[in-house]
């Protein structure tokens, strides 16, 4: 798409709904969000973004695969349960931090897991929408 | 921690795998070395669970109704183990028994996603979570059914994940009701729950949708009809995994949910279950004679063999359970090699078109004797497994006075023999017209890594049917836990976190 009001308005948004994703991702946990809404996110701003300036410039701006990424977040998120087998709790047992980290609030695996959720879903959808338009 | 290994090896494996994209001779190192782990880890859990120990694991350590506890009893056990062979199996098959666009588009992969899914669907005691298990094994099987492109196949591809998604559908209706009346998706809670339920009308339309569900998965009739229309567009390999795994676990999931959640005596069940189960007998094993592809030919023995395992579960007794269970994994095996044995045979011969085919067993007489170990045992012939599994179910058929049943399951006995007779002798014994018009690939990889699992499998079938005891015994067992699932249901919900 070759206008130059929508490219404008991309190279605006791209960062400001990038970084809402990563604040549904962080809200999750108590609120409404998480990792799957705030992938999706992402991969919405992504998408219109591949929309505008074409595929090839939207993979060099990832620099990694889609298919990675969603391979590095299902990674994640299976190795963020696996913490808790040492300690001899089962797997996907929540672990903490003692004490509570300013503005974010207490850490712990579920936010891992969060993460590799995050990066799964933003992997898988970018994946099919760039096959869709390459075909 | 070992009940979580069937789930999470695959899981990391096909992590893994995707790291090794573009390198198919290592990933085929990798998926192999995985299934020998997860037959291994299987192995242990059975060992373990033998005694009639039930072993379980609250994931996440949520307490129980409220989490998803995974739990392994014989059954369990049994079937995961049973998974773990045909998965080595089908991995060294794969050494060089696919080709390589499908290995260079994910096929490792998918089929690590698939064994998570179905090792999964064995081992949760959460209903919901069992729909997500067959959701993955859905979509695994899929993508792999789809892979490689050809019109015949995406439209067998189409069909298949059309009706399997209404399965869904139904299925997670289902659920959804029953979390309505019953509060609990826990299998082990629901058990302890549903008897006092007053709305037992809203509860037997709730044990029908879940029948129609599983039963579109393990293709009973009337619902079969995907499985004939796809399966025999897949690849050898793909086909034995699907035909021996993914029909097994709608019926592994018959099995569970009808003795615990809705023992089929107390909603009305047994007698539907009943017809159902004379007419998938009769109807696959009919489809079948018409067949001359090999592999469509093998597709309607699967619906067929489908009814003895429904047989079982409506005849209910102990003995009949018992004979389901040892019926489920002589099958497994069985229906596994047949389809390895038919991707050698189209390798031979150059198709899979029987009337095409002949004069096999003067070019490889071995796979002849190969071929008649899961086919015989298939058809009930002793002294191999199939003859164990078809008395023990006939058997507790007769004793429960279905005779007509019984006849129809002697029948389809002898119209399976008749079936496999006929590949026999249009695949082995007549003469063959023309020259084999085998693509003589140079680059083909040596056939010893086909061969070597179906020699495996065989063998397994041989000592299944010659030392069938000390499996019936063990399958005695599993049956005494599905019949009286307190202990299931202790080990559920008693759990401390």
């Amino acid at each position: 798409m070759k206008s130059l009001i929508v490219q404008t308005t991309i190279r605006a948004l791209l960062p400001l709904v990038l970084l809402f994703s990563i604040f549904l991702l962080v809200r999750g946990h108590n609120d409404p969000g998480g990792g799957f809404v705030g992938g999706l996110a992402a991969s919405a701003a992504i998408t219109l973004y591949a929309f505008t300036f074409g595929v090839e410039q939207t993979r060099s701006l990832l620099h990694v695969r889609p298919f990675i990424l969603a391979a590095t977040g299902l990674a994640i998120a299976t190795l963020s349960g696996v913490f808790a087998v040492p300690v001899g709790l089962p797997f996907l047992t929540g672990l903490w931090t003692p004490e509570n980290t300013p503005v974010v609030g207490a850490i712990g695996t579920p936010l891992l897991f969060d993460a590799g959720v995050y990066c799964a879903v933003l992997g898988v959808v970018l994946t099919i929408v760039f096959e869709l338009m390459e075909e | 921690m070992l009940i979580l290994l069937p789930i999470l090896v695959p899981l990391l494996t096909a992590i893994v795998l995707v790291g090794c994209w573009t390198r198919p001779s290592v990933q085929r190192i990798i998926a192999l070395g995985s299934s020998c782990v997860q037959l291994a880890v299987a192995a242990l859990l059975l060992h373990q669970t033998s005694t009639g120990r039930i072993v379980t694991i609250a994931i996440g350590a949520w307490p129980p109704p409220f989490g998803i506890v995974l739990v392994a009893d014989i059954l369990s056990a049994l079937m995961i183990t049973v998974t773990g062979v045909v998965s080595v199996a089908v991995m060294v098959y794969s050494m060089s028994g696919i080709d390589a666009n499908r290995e260079a588009h994910g096929y490792y992969p998918l089929l690590s996603t698939l064994l998570t899914g179905v090792n999964g669907a064995f081992l949760t005691a959460d209903i919901f979570n069992l729909y997500v298990w067959f959701e993955l094994l859905l979509i695994s099987s899929f993508v792999l059914t789809a892979l490689g492109g050809g019109k015949g196949q995406l439209e067998g591809a189409v069909k298949y994940v059309t009706l399997n998604l209404i399965a869904s559908v139904v299925f997670l209706t289902a659920t959804g009701v029953l979390y309505g009346i019953a509060g609990t998706l826990s299998m082990g809670d629901l058990a302890a729950r549903i008897p006092a339920i007053q709305h037992r009308e809203i509860l037997g339309m709730v044990a029908v949708l879940y029948l129609v569900a599983f039963g579109i998965k393990a293709a009973m009739f009337p619902l079969y009809m995907w499985l004939p229309a796809s399966y025999h567009t897949l690849p050898a390999p793909v086909g034995a995994l699907f035909s021996g795994l993914l029909t097994k676990v709608g019926v592994y999931a018959f099995y569970r949910m009808f003795t615990l959640v809705f023992p089929a005596m107390d909603f009305g069940m047994t007698t539907l279950i009943l017809v159902i189960s004379g007419f998938t007998m009769l109807v696959g094993v009919l489809g079948a004679a018409v067949q001359y592809e090999f592999r469509r030919l093998l597709s309607f023995h699967i619906v067929s063999q489908i009814g003895y395992l429904l047989f079982a579960l409506g005849v209910g007794t102990p003995l009949a359970l018992a004979g389901g269970i040892f019926y489920t994994i002589h099958n497994i095996i069985a229906k596994a090699n047949l389809y390895l044995i038919a991707g050698v045979a189209a390798r031979l011969g150059g198709s899979y078109d029987i009337r095409k085919l002949g004069g096999l067993f003067s070019a490889a007489p071995w796979l002849g004797i190969l071929f008649l170990v899961p086919a015989l045992s298939l058809a009930g012939v002793p002294p191999l497994s199939g003859f164990w599994a078809k008395l023990a179910v006939i058997r507790a058929g007769l004793e429960r006075e279905h005779y007509l049943l019984g006849a129809v399951a002697l029948i389809t006995s002898l119209l399976t023999l008749f079936s496999m007779s006929k590949v026999w002798s249009e695949v082995f014994w007549k003469q063959r017209d023309s020259n084999p018009e085998t693509d003589a690939d140079p680059a083909q990889r040596p056939i010893a890594y086909q061969v070597a699992p179906i020699a495996l499998l065989a063998a397994i079938t041989l000592t299944l049917g010659l030392f069938a005891e000390p499996l019936f015994a063990l399958v005695s067992d599993a049956a005494r836990q599905l019949l009286d699932p307190s202990a299931y249901v202790d080990a559920v919900l008693r759990r401390a976190p």
